[in-house]
């Protein structure tokens, strides 16, 4: 197996593998943030306002962990460096 | 597919590229610009004022009150700048319902510009506010030992900042441009609403942690410093 090769397996399964994996950890923080906010809003209907603007922003400061691996997954997906640099090289040979 | 706005290059001469993330920034400072001094060319202080300037005072209250409630009590001093900033990102998140438009957040070169932005305004308000000394005692507090530390978070927010923004820009776009080609009809749509929310809620994101930081850096005489700062390590 050439290193071409080795790498775009390399790549493909990595970038899966970082969203995958990398989705668990923020889906598992944001269900329990939007559950504690259910338990919060029903004992305190009143701080409705106050609670929904903390949950929202305290939800996409979780997902943005998510937003990291979807960054890496699709760097490596279509702006790998290593695969462009190893073509560039098969190229000028 | 492309990964940013950035490769869509309308006019090119010598080094210098017009590409679409700073034909779009133009055209969105052009449009805030005129919105704003247009809507402020006849202004009264009677109860009987414009529909114009009834909106912006809205708009301008609005960011005042939410500055305050973050802990920055004279808001006048950080409504331009923080107000600024969360016009700006929210205009290129709902300016997405046009056709043909790329919202020049969605490239890490306007993010990245952005978030040095608030990287310099941090020590530039708690200098002003504070004195050079007082800001930098900041750094050695509550331990010298967590010197190094301080000065890491500073700098990874910055890179946060940066990164959760355009990852939330380019992921709309993305997942649109996927579901175009699978599901052609009813998906794109509603993915276009809930891409409109989330861009609205990473420009009230944008700003409030701007103003976290700032209220941090500046709040340091205050003594204890309330929940917000807490928002730091996101």
């Amino acid at each position: 197996m050439d290193s071409i090769t080795f790498t775009a397996i390399a790549s493909i399964v990595t970038a899966g593998l970082t969203t995958g994996v990398g989705c668990i950890g923020p889906a598992l923080g944001e269900g329990r943030s939007v559950a504690t906010a259910m338990t919060a809003l029903a004992q305190q209907p009143d701080a409705a306002t106050s609670i929904t603007r903390t949950l929202f922003v305290g939800l996409a400061m979780i997902e943005s962990t998510a937003i990291y691996c979807f960054v890496v997954s699709m760097i490596l997906i279509f702006a790998n460096p290593f695969w462009n640099h190893l073509t560039e090289a098969a190229a000028g040979k | 597919m492309h990964l940013s706005p950035d490769e869509i290059v309308f006019w090119q001469h010598g080094v210098f590229k017009l590409n679409a993330t700073l034909l779009f920034t133009w055209a969105i400072m052009l449009a805030l610009a005129l919105g704003a001094k247009l809507g402020t060319r006849r202004l009264v202080a009677d109860l009987q004022c414009s529909r114009w300037q009834n909106a912006l005072e809205i708009i301008v209250l609005g960011i005042s009150r939410q500055i305050e409630t973050i802990g920055l009590p004279h808001p006048e001093k950080y409504r331009s700048f923080l107000g600024t900033l969360f016009l700006f990102v929210a205009a290129c998140a709902l300016c997405t319902v046009l056709p043909g438009y790329e919202p020049p957040t969605s490239s890490l070169s306007t993010t990245t510009a952005l978030a040095l932005c608030v990287f310099a305004a941090v020590p530039f308000f708690a200098i002003r506010e504070e004195g050079v000394l007082r800001y930098l005692k900041t750094f050695v507090e509550p331990t010298p030992i967590l010197l190094p530390f301080n000065v890491i978070s500073e700098l990874s927010r910055t890179l946060a900042l940066a990164v959760r923004l355009f990852g939330n820009m380019m992921s709309g776009a993305m997942i649109l441009a996927i579901l175009i080609s699978i599901t052609p009809f009813l998906f794109p749509i509603v993915m276009t609403v809930l891409g409109l929310l989330t861009g609205l809620v990473q420009a009230y994101i944008f700003a409030i942690l701007a103003a976290v930081y700032i209220a941090a850096a500046t709040r340091a005489r205050h003594g204890s410093a309330p929940a917000t700062t807490r928002l730091d390590h996101g």
